[in-house]
């Protein structure tokens, strides 16, 4: 038994576990080679992968890039905060005379940066071009409306400042009451928060969409592995090894549709940059339209590699326990 | 190393593939399996390998008790294991090196460590210049060389080995077994399934013989 014995122990010790720091390395290691030979995998087939790619970009581009649209009105209307005018509506007996003289008063005004005065009559003959009820005003005995002074706000002020002003001019004597056109403002604001809530919800089926793309591309990448993973399983692979390389798979699908993402806002954007720029012009406004921005365009990369890895991950977990070896 | 203590497995559609087996192998053993196809040749090897449970009855290799390796434990368990099948089980995308250095690269071998040992394995089964060759050129029985490389890289105690030499012809089969019994003569327990019963009747070792799941033979060595 002697020279066996000593054979034997020789290679019992070769036997023995690894260090835990070798253990780390080849995890490490693996780690890489995975990553590495997903990202091959990946390139090996440019046709389908742009084709997955081009549709995870397109389902990200879409509710990022009304995001972006949003985003841009929203700097618009925040620079008419302050509503353009109030109407005054005079008391009855205020005379033209006194109305004239109260126009210049406000005028004056430091928070006032115009006024324009309109008579009974003028709103009278006003309503009637516009309004086509000229037999039915002509058969009234007597004008029904009031008159009026339209005051715009100095544009320094904002909002609550001139509610301010609107409640200072309601006191006065000869108004019989002080109205502020904000409704179309409110009415703006309630409208884009819709929009923003509509693109939350289509953004929220959009990444549906995307994770259940990814998955079923995954679980096409395990079936085509099939025999190779059982292997794997044979010679003591463990699931967390043969879960990686599919996992990584799932990160460049999900990595490379954020570019595409990206790419595809961006160009959308600089397609619609002069002639909005063009228009921003007419209404001599220095207004211009804000893209993603770096952080932005990086943001959008990380959310695609997560939810490339979150759809890996689905698909792992549903397809690769039922491959055992039989 | 290998005890089986009345050990019974009944498929699920009532088909019972082993009846009551029991039976111990020795360390530095080789034992043939042999019976016909059917008679539970491969349940016993899956059953050591952990691919299948029994339905009654332990199994105890190298002191652990099967039943208490948990789903979670079976990789390490089936690392100590080597197995050789019949058809091979390459991985047919990747080269010789890399086929038998798949089972180092799982255990988190350094990859220095597994160049090292895939080429001594490459070398003790012949094949030491094919290390960059694809499994596909290769002939059936170096084909088969690279499967028993690959089994026994990780230097594991114990080597199964389902039909080994199936698909080759007598004087393969031969080699085949002559390299089996090297691994034997350093220390590794060996068990073939095979029913070849002239190449192993030839070689003067136990022979356990299963008839339709039962032992009718070959219990003690």
């Amino acid at each position: 038994m002697g020279r066996r014995e000593a054979v034997r122990r020789k290679e019992g010790a070769s036997v023995s576990r690894t260090g835990l720091r070798d253990q780390y390395n080849a995890w490490v290691q693996h780690h890489r080679l995975s990553a590495a030979d997903s990202l091959l995998r990946v390139l090996d087939h440019p046709g389908s992968s742009l084709l997955t790619w081009l549709v995870i970009g397109i389902a990200l581009a879409l509710p990022v890039g009304l995001n972006v649209a949003l985003d841009n009105v929203n700097q618009v209307t925040a620079a008419w905060d302050s509503p353009a005018q109030i109407s005054l509506f005079l008391q009855d007996e205020v005379s033209v005379d006194r109305a004239k003289q109260l126009e210049v008063e406000l005028g004056a005004r430091k928070d006032v940066s115009e006024t324009r005065f309109i008579s009974r009559e003028q709103a009278l003959d006003e309503f009637r071009t516009l309004s086509g009820f000229a037999d039915v005003l002509a058969s009234l005995d007597e004008n029904p409306l009031p008159d009026l002074i339209l005051v715009t706000p100095a544009a320094t002020l904002d909002g609550p400042a001139v509610s301010a002003l609107r409640v200072e001019l309601q006191g006065n004597s000869d108004v019989a009451e002080a109205v502020l056109d904000m409704e179309w403002l409110q009415r703006l604001n309630s409208l884009m928060e819709l929009s923003r809530r509509l693109v939350w919800a289509v953004g929220a089926m959009l990444v549906i969409g995307v994770l259940l793309i990814l998955g079923n591309t995954i679980r096409l990448a395990i079936e085509s592995r099939r025999d190779e993973i059982v292997i794997v399983k044979l010679v003591g692979g463990s699931n967390s090894f043969v879960r990686r390389p599919f996992l990584y798979t799932g990160l460049w699908y999900g990595v490379g549709g954020g570019v595409l993402a990206a790419l595809v806002v961006s160009a959308a954007l600089w397609f619609l940059e002069e002639p909005i720029g063009e228009l921003a012009l007419l209404y001599e406004s220095a207004f211009h339209l804000s893209g993603l921005g770096v952080m932005g365009a990086l943001n959008l990369v990380i959310l695609g590699g997560l939810l490339g890895l979150a759809g890996a991950w689905l698909a792992v977990s549903r397809h690769l326990v039922h491959i055992e070896p039989r | 190393m290998i005890t089986f203590d009345r050990v019974s497995k009944r498929y699920a559609e009532g088909h019972d593939a082993l009846r009551e087996i029991s039976v111990h192998i020795n360390r530095d053993e080789l034992v043939f399996l042999t019976g016909h196809s059917g008679a539970g040749k491969s349940t016993l090897l899956r059953l050591i390998m952990l691919m299948d449970r029994p339905s009654r009855g332990q199994v105890t290799i190298d002191g652990q008790n099967l039943a208490a390796v948990r789903s979670r434990g079976i990789p390490q368990h089936r690392r100590n294991i080597g197995v050789v099948f019949q058809n091979h089980q390459l991985l047919f995308d990747r080269s010789v090196f890399d086929n038998v250095a798949l089972p180092l690269v799982i255990a988190g071998y350094d990859h220095r460590e597994v160049g090292r040992r895939v080429r001594a394995a490459l070398d003790k089964v012949g094949l030491l210049n094919r290390e960059r060759a694809m499994p596909i050129t290769l002939s059936g029985g170096e084909q088969q060389r690279v499967g028993i490389a690959r089994a026994v890289v990780g230097k594991p105690k114990i080597l199964l080995a389902d039909e080994p030499t199936g698909n080759l012809d007598p004087a393969l089969s031969a080699e085949i077994m002559d390299l089996f019994e090297e691994f034997n003569q350093v220390g590794v327990t060996v068990l073939i399934a095979s029913h070849d019963l002239v190449l192993i009747s030839r070689l003067h070792h136990r022979i356990i013989t299963l008839r339709q799941g039962s032992m009718v033979s070959g219990s003690a060595s």
